[in-house]
C-alpha cells in the first residue's frame, strides 16, 4: 500500500496567525494594485464594446503591428486597440462602440474597413466578432454579482441545515476569502474579467466549499465520537486525517487544470489560470481560514448541552484546556 | 447474491441507455446548396454544439425607442418575432433560434452563418413598403422661401452643422466652375445672400412633379434641417419629403433625388403575398411582387385614379423608384433595384414576403464565431481532455493500484454517463462547458478518493476486508453528498443567472455531478462487490 502523509499529527491550526498575515498581505497587495494602478480590466461583455479576433495569413512583425495600430487609431472606430492573441498571426482588436442608436454592428464594420485599408482584403480573416451594447453589458455584470451573492446565501442555508450555523458561517467566510484572494490574483496577473472568468470564479467557490465540507464533515464525526476532546484538537485531527485525500484530489484536479492551461487554447487560458489558483487558495482556506474561524465562533458563541451554556473558552485561539462538546 | 445481480443489471441498463443516447443518429438538416434549400440527412452524434463551437452568429436585437416611445412593446415584439422568424427561415440556416428575451429584446441564433453583415441587414430591416403619389401642386416651391426664413431666423445653419455648411459653400463654388450648363443654379449659388437660403439654393427641380435633385454632399445638411420641429411644421400639409435610395451621376456630379409625396400611401406592403427577385433587360435587377385579392382591388382602384401621375415606391422611407402610372395596375408589380445585385434583390424579396417589422429594432449584441475557430476549440478541448484523463489515470492507478483501476473504470463510465445526460437533455455544449467537463474529470475521482481513504482507515483499524469496504462506503457518504449538493447549488445559481456559454457550463457541471455520484457510490461499489464475490477468501485488497 503506497501511502503519503499517513497518520500525521501536524499542528496545523497553530500557524493560523502566520497564515492570516500572509493571506491578508496578498489581498492587500491586490487592493493596493487596484488603488494605485487602476481598476480591473473588464471584458467587453461587461463594458460594452466590440472585440474582433483576426487571423492574418502571414506573421505580423512588430513593425506591421505598429502600422496597424496607427491605421486603427486614425480609423473609424473610437479607441481601437490591437493585441496579439497566441501566435503572431492571431490578434484581437477591441474598440468602444460608436455613439448613437445605430447599434453595435457599426464599429465592427469600421474596423474591418480599416483592416482592408491597411493590409488588403485577402490578407486576413475575421474569425470572431463580439459586439455588446452598454445596456446588455450592465445587465450581465449585475447578473454576475447576483449569482455570487445568491450562491453564498444558498450555501450558507444548506450548511446550516446539514451541519449547523457555526459551520455554515465559517465555510462562507472562507469562501469569501477565496473570492478576495482570487480577485487579487486576477488583478496581479492582469487577467481580464469576462463571463468565463466569472464562471471559473464560481467554480473555485464550489471547489473550495467542497474542500471545507470534507474537513467539516470529519470534524462533525469526530465531535460525535469524542465529546470530551477540545475543538482545537478535533480540528487538527480532522485536517490530518483528511490530508491524504486532500493531496490526492488536489493532484487530480490540478492535473486536469494544467491540461486545460497548456492545451485547451487561448480562449480558455484565463479560466484555467483562475482555476489553478483557486485549487491552491481553496485548500489553504479550508485549513487556515475556515478552521480557525470555526474555532473563534465556537469560543465566542459556545454550543450548549441540555440547554446549559458551556463555559466560554479563552478568547485567544491557542490550544484550550476546557473541552467544548457537541450538543 | 441476487442483490449483486440486480446491481450489475442496473449498470448494464445504464450503459446501454447511455450508448443509445449517444448513438449517431440520422438528422434531417435544412441546408443551402447552390442557393437552393435542400433537406439533407446527416449522421452524427446527437450532441448539440453551441455557436462558439460550430461557428455562427448570435444576435440580440433591442426595440429601438430613439425615434419615439412604443406603447405596447411586448405585443409588438411578439409580432416582430414572427416576422423575424419567417425571414430567417427564408435565409436557409440549419437550426435557427429566435427567442424573446424579457419584454424588449429578441435573440437570434444562426448556426453556421458566416456573412454577418447580410444577416443583420435582413433581420433588422423594417421593410415597410408604401406606394405614394408624387406631389403635382408645386407645394415645395411655394414653401421654400418660408423654410429658408426659418433656417435664417432660428440660426439653424450655424446650430445644425457649421462644418457641413462651410464645406458646402466651397463645394458649390467648385461645382459651379465645372458645371457651366447649370446656369440657373450657378446664379442661385452666387446670390447666396440673406434673401435666399439652403432650400432655394440647393434644391433643384428635376422637371418631374414632386421630384428634385440635390448635390449628394448637401444631403446631410438638408436632412438635418428637415428634422427640425419648426421646419416640419412649415412643410405643406398632407405632404412628406423623402430621399431617394440611390445617388445619380449626371454630368460628372453626384446627385441625390429628393421627393415630395402625398403623405397618404395608396397602398402598403401589408398586402404582399409573394415576392421574388428577377433580372430583366432594361431595368436590371428587380423584385417582382404579388398582392392578395383585396390589395389588388385597392391597387387597381387607386392607380386607376392616378393614371399619368408618378408613383413613388417607398421602402423604409427611402424612395426606390418613381415610375409613371401608364394604366391601372392589378395584383402584380415590381420594384427596380437600381444598380444592386441579385443577392440584395433576393434579400429584399425575403423581407417583403415576411412582412414589415412592427417596431424598429437595433442590434444590441453580436457574437460571430468562424467555423474554423469553433473546430479549433473542439480539437484543443479534446486534446486537453485526453491529457487530463491520462494524468488522472496515472495518479489513481499509481497510488491505489487495483482499486485505482476500478476507479478508472468508473471514470470511463462517468464520461459516458455525462455525455449521455447532455445528449438526453438536449443540452448545448459550449466552450466553457467543455472546459468545465475536462476539469470535472479531475474532480470526479474525488468521491473515489474519499471512499478509498476511508477503506484504508477502516483496514488500519483492523476491520475485516468486507466490513472495511462496507464501512468505507457508508462513512464517506455524508461528505460526498454534502460536497456534491453544495456544488450543484452553485451550478443551479449559475444556470439561472448565466447567459449563453456560461449556461452551457452550468449544465455540464450539473450533469457531471450526477454522473459522478452514480459512478462512485453505486458503480464502483458494485465492482468491489463483484471482486469480493470472486475472492471470498481474500484477506488483502490492493488499495
Amino acid at each position: 500500500m503506497l501511502r503519503i502523509l499517513h497518520d500525521t499529527k501536524y499542528d496545523f491550526i497553530k500557524w493560523w496567525k502566520t497564515a492570516a498575515i500572509l493571506t491578508a498581505a496578498f489581498i492587500a497587495l491586490g487592493i493596493g494594485s487596484v488603488a494605485f494602478l487602476g481598476g480591473f480590466q473588464y471584458s467587453i461583455e461587461f463594458t460594452g464594446g466590440t472585440l474582433m479576433q483576426v487571423a492574418f495569413t502571414q506573421d505580423q512583425s512588430s513593425a506591421d503591428v505598429a502600422k496597424l495600430r496607427t491605421v486603427l487609431e486614425n480609423g473609424g472606430a473610437k479607441g481601437a486597440e490591437i493585441q496579439q492573441f497566441g501566435s503572431p498571426r492571431d490578434f484581437t482588436i477591441r474598440a468602444q462602440n460608436a455613439a448613437g442608436s445605430a447599434g453595435a454592428e457599426v464599429t465592427s464594420r469600421a474596423i474591418e474597413a480599416d483592416l482592408v485599408k491597411a493590409v488588403g482584403a485577402g490578407a486576413f480573416t475575421i474569425v470572431r466578432t463580439e459586439a455588446v451594447g452598454p445596456r446588455v453589458g450592465a445587465e450581465l455584470a449585475r447578473g454576475a454579482y447576483l449569482a455570487i451573492l445568491i450562491s453564498f446565501f444558498v450555501t450558507m442555508l444548506y450548511l446550516a441545515w446539514r451541519f449547523e450555523w457555526r459551520f455554515g458561517l465559517a465555510a462562507v467566510i472562507a469562501t469569501a476569502h477565496d473570492i478576495l484572494t482570487t480577485i487579487a490574483f486576477m488583478k496581479l496577473l492582469h487577467l481580464e474579467i469576462s463571463l468565463t472568468v466569472v464562471a471559473a470564479l464560481l467554480t473555485v467557490l464550489g471547489y473550495s466549499l467542497n474542500d471545507t465540507i470534507i474537513i467539516f464533515d470529519r470534524v462533525r464525526e469526530n465531535l460525535r465520537k469524542n465529546r470530551k476532546e477540545a475543538l482545537y484538537d478535533v480540528l487538527n485531527r480532522s485536517v490530518n486525517e483528511t490530508l491524504p485525500r486532500s493531496i490526492l484530489t488536489h493532484a487530480t484536479a490540478l492535473a486536469a487544470t494544467l491540461a486545460l492551461l497548456f492545451f485547451a487554447g487561448e480562449v480558455i487560458r484565463p479560466f484555467a489560470w483562475v482555476m489553478a489558483f483557486g485549487i491552491f487558495t481553496g485548500t489553504f482556506s479550508s485549513v487556515y481560514v475556515a478552521s480557525p474561524i470555526l474555532l473563534y465562533i465556537e469560543q465566542r458563541w459556545p454550543r450548549s448541552i441540555d440547554g446549559k451554556a458551556q463555559p466560554a473558552g479563552k478568547p485567544s485561539m491557542s490550544k484550550p484546556t476546557a473541552a467544548p462538546a457537541r450538543g | 447474491m441476487s442483490n449483486l445481480k440486480y446491481r450489475l443489471l442496473a449498470i448494464v441498463l445504464l450503459v446501454v441507455a447511455s450508448a443509445a443516447a449517444l448513438y449517431p443518429r440520422s438528422i434531417v438538416e435544412r441546408t443551402r446548396r447552390n442557393g437552393v434549400f435542400v433537406y439533407d440527412t446527416v449522421k452524427r452524434v446527437p450532441l448539440k454544439r453551441g455557436l462558439d463551437l460550430q461557428g455562427g452568429m448570435h444576435l440580440t436585437l433591442e426595440v429601438d425607442e430613439s425615434k419615439g416611445a412604443i406603447a405596447d412593446k411586448s405585443g409588438a415584439l411578439d409580432r416582430a418575432l414572427k416576422v423575424v422568424r419567417t425571414r430567417i427561415d427564408q435565409f436557409g440556416v440549419a437550426e435557427p433560434v429566435v427567442q424573446k428575451l424579457g419584454t424588449d429584446r429578441l435573440i437570434v441564433e444562426l448556426p453556421g452563418l458566416e456573412d454577418a453583415k447580410r444577416a443583420t441587414d435582413v433581420v433588422q430591416q423594417a421593410a415597410f413598403l408604401q406606394f405614394q403619389i408624387t406631389d403635382k401642386t408645386k407645394a415645395f416651391e411655394a414653401v421654400a422661401p418660408r423654410l429658408d426664413a426659418i433656417v435664417r431666423d432660428k440660426k439653424l445653419a450655424k446650430a445644425a452643422a457649421p462644418d457641413v455648411r462651410g464645406d458646402t459653400a466651397k463645394g458649390n463654388g467648385l461645382k459651379s466652375l465645372f458645371a457651366g450648363a447649370d446656369s440657373s443654379k450657378k446664379g442661385a449659388d452666387t446670390a447666396a445672400t440673406a434673401s435666399t437660403g439652403p432650400f432655394q439654393r440647393l434644391v433643384v427641380a428635376s422637371g418631374y412633379p414632386g421630384m428634385y435633385t440635390v448635390a449628394a454632399t448637401d444631403e446631410a445638411e438638408l436632412s438635418g434641417y428637415l428634422e427640425n420641429e419648426d421646419i416640419k411644421a412649415a412643410l405643406p400639409p398632407g405632404k412628406v419629403v423623402r430621399w431617394g435610395a440611390d445617388s445619380i451621376v449626371a454630368s460628372g456630379r453626384v446627385l441625390k433625388s429628393m421627393y415630395v409625396l402625398d403623405s397618404r400611401p395608396i397602398i402598403t406592403g401589408d398586402y404582399i403575398t409573394d415576392a421574388k427577385p428577377n433580372s430583366v433587360p432594361i431595368e436590371g435587377t428587380v423584385v417582382e411582387f404579388q398582392l392578395n385579392n383585396e390589395g389588388g382591388r385597392r391597387f387597381k382602384n387607386e392607380t386607376g385614379k392616378h393614371v399619368k401621375d408618378y408613383m413613388a415606391i417607398v421602402l423604409d422611407d427611402r424612395v426606390m423608384s418613381a415610375p409613371i402610372i401608364q394604366s391601372a395596375i392589378g395584383t402584380r408589380g415590381q420594384i427596380t433595384m437600381g444598380g444592386k445585385d441579385l443577392a440584395s434583390a433576393q434579400d429584399l424579396a425575403v423581407v417583403l414576403k415576411a412582412g414589415s417589422l412592427p417596431v424598429p429594432l437595433k442590434v444590441a449584441e453580436i457574437r460571430n464565431i468562424g467555423a474554423s475557430l469553433g473546430q479549433d476549440s473542439i480539437t484543443k478541448s479534446i486534446t486537453a481532455g485526453l491529457i487530463a484523463v491520462g494524468l488522472v489515470v496515472f495518479i489513481m492507478i499509481g497510488y491505489y493500484r487495483f482499486s485505482g483501476m476500478l476507479a478508472v473504470a468508473g471514470l470511463i463510465l462517468y464520461i459516458l454517463f455525462t455525455l449521455a445526460a447532455l445528449a438526453g437533455f438536449n443540452a448545448v455544449l459550449t466552450l466553457p462547458g467543455l472546459a468545465g467537463f475536462v476539469l470535472s474529470i479531475g474532480i470526479a475521482v474525488d468521491a473515489n478518493v474519499l471512499i478509498f481513504e476511508r477503506i484504508r482507515e477502516e483496514l488500519v483499524h483492523g476491520k475485516s476486508l468486507r466490513t472495511a469496504i462496507d464501512e468505507g462506503f457508508r462513512h464517506a457518504m455524508s461528505a460526498i453528498v454534502d460536497s456534491n449538493v453544495s456544488t450543484a447549488l452553485t451550478a443551479l445559481v449559475l444556470y439561472q443567472y448565466g447567459t449563453g456559454p456560461v449556461k452551457g457550463f452550468a449544465v455540464t457541471l450539473l450533469a457531471g455531478i450526477a454522473a459522478s455520484m452514480i459512478t462512485s457510490i453505486f458503480v464502483v461499489k458494485t465492482f468491489f462487490l463483484v471482486w469480493l464475490n470472486r475472492n471470498r477468501t481474500a484477506e488483502a485488497l490492493s488499495i
